[in-house]
């Protein structure tokens, strides 16, 4: 009987060592940000100014929190249509078969490709075509990491869509086939409404890897510290600023930096958490 | 009457008009995504298999200046990945070490107490930390490991970041895989008198093997091309290091470094195929897994 | 031309003189070569309700959903011989149109959880896209609640969620859902296998009320059922069409060994 109780709490230790780590992640993300904090202020988030020069040293994260949003929101327009797709046709249209395997082995291959590799792959196939298309002088940019970070979260969007569409139960779909509708009818009139809460928290957590993704982005955006003036302008990231001057940063350019992190931990956290919330909302 | 009729037949064939216009541009949609795949496959192989000899599995990376020289002499640039093989195995490995043991357990707590105040908070903090961007975990990795422990950039850092970032796939799907295991099967165990701990180890873990190794391994799938957490934590060497103190290469942080390098720029093609290679063959592994070992119940 | 559908030879196949829709050797397959039903040939009546039995697996239910189509959801799916609706055979109709002039009322209630009891009525109308005005709809809308004796508890609530309404309301207000698209034939499958008995009665009174106005046909494995309300009953095995009789006759003079055994509990 002892051992039975010892092994349970040896059981719950696994789950109070998580605990830990996220509290730990969180505790040590507040307290490396306090310094730039108690300089800045909120000012740190809503100033535009991020100059390392000594003496003049200020930080503001404004251009790359907007520079963020503005990658992964276009991101996530440019994915839509084809996650979608995808999800529709894996959830309803062909759920088993040949050519269902083949659509998602390409959908694994497509998640198991490394960010860097896509990075490469925006620098040497579609820079060029941004210039081509004088969409942009130099071909780097929101634009084009969007473009880029868009196919990466396929994969995510998809995946999660197509279980949602695919739990549609066939007796409302069978209902509506009765009352003479068709198929592209069903999809817009039973599956959708259906499934729209599934699908959308899929697109959230799809945005949600968007904005932490760094090294494709990094290869791509150009990395300046202004607020982007449009879509095809250079910009930079929370996640590619970190990557780009965390190694050599210190004093309160390191705490600004600890603070970036912050922020994206806080944000990522939250879009997971809706994400999360909405789906078990659904399966339940 | 007729009037009304042939109004309904035109607009019956406008609608099934549009719903084969819609499953095709549907059908299409799906398929171009498959346009970026075989665009990256076709650039990496083409300009990648030559560099894949056996040299470039055992001889450390070239610095600038090798290189400089061989590409003045019209030579193939010397040197491979051994430095970044060596580096991936020691950091995954170790990272597998660390997550592998605390993942079992939290998943076999979870799938233990379904409910439960504690169970959910655990289940919530998992659903979160999987949300956590890989460059915040390098952050945490350089602030709890390089600064304090290592004194120093180290493979100890990495593996420490790539091991949260694996931990709650390694979680949910030894729950997942445990909750699927019919109760009687516990029961069964149970009524023979064999003790619970045992239980576990010796009926519901066997049991769940399959899937609990194909999480496991789709886990390492997962960390084995992380770049930028790498960036913040290991560093990069130049030579083959087994001290996991020490700064040490791995090859996605090769492919970073070549491709900054104007010398060595023609080396990231080489090293992405092995990468790619490597992660796909885990993806075929893990898939086998699940379905060759898959057990009935 | 009737004359050739029905097989006259055989007396345990009633004939009926100009059936509204007539089955001539209908074989359908759910893939490949192992059919679901075989060789069914029968004529139904209008304005009456004809009962299909048999155990379960026998093919009633694919002989049902081929009279709409809607066995043609599944891809592999083909059939052999004919349906022809009022002289018109239903294969050569498009489905969309052909499923105006037949409605399905199914197993379990299921009416569209996001949509309003109010747009669950008229929602033919609305996936096919018919464009109404508010008059009319609300003229529909309460036309066919009233129909299936749902008006009185649900006119106050007509822009709800259908899914707080109980078991029994729900499969009214889905057979209000088919009615309300004015059909020819009404196709029920099992319709109260998912309700209480209280529930179950007020749908057969008011399939009775229904056959003035339209043709029914009525899948059950209640036996009990089909005696009650049908006017005419089919029994099926594995796959074959028994005996087709007037129900009344069917169920005292079974003229198959088969049907006996089945009518007397010995199967299924």
């Amino acid at each position: 009987m002892k051992s039975e109780r010892l092994f349970q709490y040896f059981l719950k230790l696994g789950g109070v060592i998580i605990l830990i780590v996220a509290i730990g992640i969180a505790a040590t993300l507040i307290v490396g940000s306090i310094p730039t904090f108690k300089e800045f202020g909120l000012n740190f988030i809503f100033s535009s100014d991020w100059n390392p020069t000594e003496g003049r040293e200020s930080y503001g994260a404004l251009p790359f929190i907007i520079g963020t949003i503005a990658t992964s929101i276009l991101a996530l327009a440019l994915t839509f249509p084809f996650a979608f797709s995808i999800a529709l046709f894996l959830g309803e249209y062909f759920k088993k078969g040949r050519m269902s395997s083949i659509l998602k082995s390409m959908i694994d291959l497509l998640a198991g490709i490394p960010s860097v590799v896509y990075g490469l792959w925006g620098f040497y196939t579609i820079k060029p075509i941004v210039v081509e298309l004088g969409l942009n002088a130099q071909g780097f940019g929101i634009f084009t990491s969007a473009f880029v970070l868009a196919i990466m979260i396929i994969p995510y969007a998809s995946s999660i869509s197509a279980e949602v569409i695919n739990m549609v139960p066939s007796q409302l779909k069978e209902a509506a086939y009765s009352l003479g509708a068709t198929r592209f009818e069903v999809v817009k009139n039973v599956i959708i409404p259906n499934a729209g809460s599934g699908i959308f928290a899929g697109f959230i957590l799809a945005f949600g890897r968007a904005i932490g993704e760094t090294m494709a982005v990094t290869m791509l955006i150009g990395n300046s510290n202004k607020i982007p003036s449009n879509l095809f302008d250079l910009g930079n990231t929370m996640a590619s600023l970190i990557a780009n001057q965390f190694g050599e940063a210190e004093g309160l350019k390191y705490t600004s930096l600890v603070a970036m992190g912050l922020l994206l931990f806080v944000i990522t956290g939250i879009l997971n958490l809706i994400g999360k919330m909405v789906m078990r909302k659904f399966t339940a | 009457m007729n009037t009304t009729n042939s109004i309904s037949n035109q607009k019956l064939k406008w609608r099934v008009f549009n719903d084969k216009l819609f499953s095709i541009v549907m059908m299409t949609l799906a398929f171009i995504s498959a346009v970026p795949l075989l665009s990256i496959l076709y650039q990496l192989v083409k300009k990648g298999y030559k560099q894949v000899r056996l040299s470039f599995f055992i001889e450390v990376a070239p610095d600038t200046m090798q290189a400089m020289m061989a590409k003045a002499n019209h030579e193939i640039i010397p040197g491979g990945i051994a430095n970044g093989i060596v580096g991936t195995l020691i950091i995954v490995g170790m990272a597998s070490l660390i997550a592998i043991p605390l993942g079992l357990l939290t998943g076999v707590y979870l799938s233990e107490s379904s409910k439960g105040k504690m169970a959910n908070i655990v289940r919530f903090v998992v659903d979160m930390l999987q949300g956590v961007p890989s460059i915040v975990l390098g952050v945490i990795a350089y602030i709890w490991v390089v600064k304090p422990l290592t004194s120093g950039f180290s493979a100890l850092a990495g593996s420490v970041a790539l091991s949260i970032m694996m931990l709650p796939s390694i979680i949910r799907s030894t729950e997942e895989t445990l909750k699927m295991i019919p109760p009687t099967l516990k029961e069964a165990a149970l009524s023979l008198g064999v003790p619970y701990y045992k239980t576990i180890l010796k009926v519901l873990l066997p049991t769940g093997m399959s899937g609990i190794s194909t999480g496991i391994i789709l886990g390492i799938s997962r960390i084995a091309g992380e770049t930028a957490p790498l960036m913040l934590t290991a560093l990069g060497s130049s030579a083959i290091n087994l001290d996991i103190t020490q700064p040490s290469s791995a090859i996605p942080l090769l492919v970073w470094e070549f491709y900054n390098d104007p010398n060595l720029v023609n080396l990231i093609w080489g090293a992405s195929l092995v990468l790619l290679l490597i992660i796909f063959l885990l993806n075929i592994v893990a898939k086998t897994i699940s379905k060759k070992w898959k057990v009935q119940y | 031309m009737e004359s050739t559908v029905l097989n006259k030879t055989d007396d345990r196949i009633i004939q009926i003189e100009s059936p509204l829709l007539s089955i001539d050797r209908l074989s359908v397959s759910y893939g490949g070569n192992k059919f679901s039903i075989t060789d069914v040939s029968a004529g139904i009546q209008k304005n009456k309700i004809t009962a299909i039995m048999g155990p379960s697996g026998c093919g009633k239910s694919t002989l049902l959903r081929a009279i709409n189509r809607m066995h043609e959801l599944y891809p592999e799916t083909h059939h052999k011989g004919s349906i022809s609706l009022g002289g018109e055979d239903i294969y050569k109709i498009n489905p969309i149109e052909l499923r105006r002039k037949i409605g399905m009322v199914f197993q379990r209630p299921n009416p569209f959880p996001t949509m309003s009891i109010y747009d669950n009525v008229i929602a033919a109308y609305i996936l096919n896209g018919i464009k109404l005005k508010r008059s009319e709809k609300d003229e529909i809308v309460e036309r066919s609640l009233r129909e299936v004796g749902l008006w009185d508890e649900t006119k106050d609530a007509l822009h709800k969620k259908g899914t707080f309404l109980s078991g029994g309301q729900q499969q009214r207000l889905c057979i209000a859902r088919a009615l309300a698209y004015t059909p020819e034939v009404i196709l029920l499958d099992e319709p109260t296998s998912a309700l209480d008995p209280i529930a179950t009665a007020k749908i057969e009174d008011l399939l009775v009320k229904l056959k003035k106005d339209y043709t029914i046909i009525l899948v059950t494995h209640n036996m009990g059922q089909a005696a009650r309300i049908s006017d005419h009953s089919m029994f099926m095995y594995l796959g074959e069409l028994v005996e087709y009789g007037r129900t009344k006759n069917m169920f005292t003079t079974p003229k198959d060994e088969r049907t006996e055994a089945y009518l007397t509990g010995k199967f299924g």
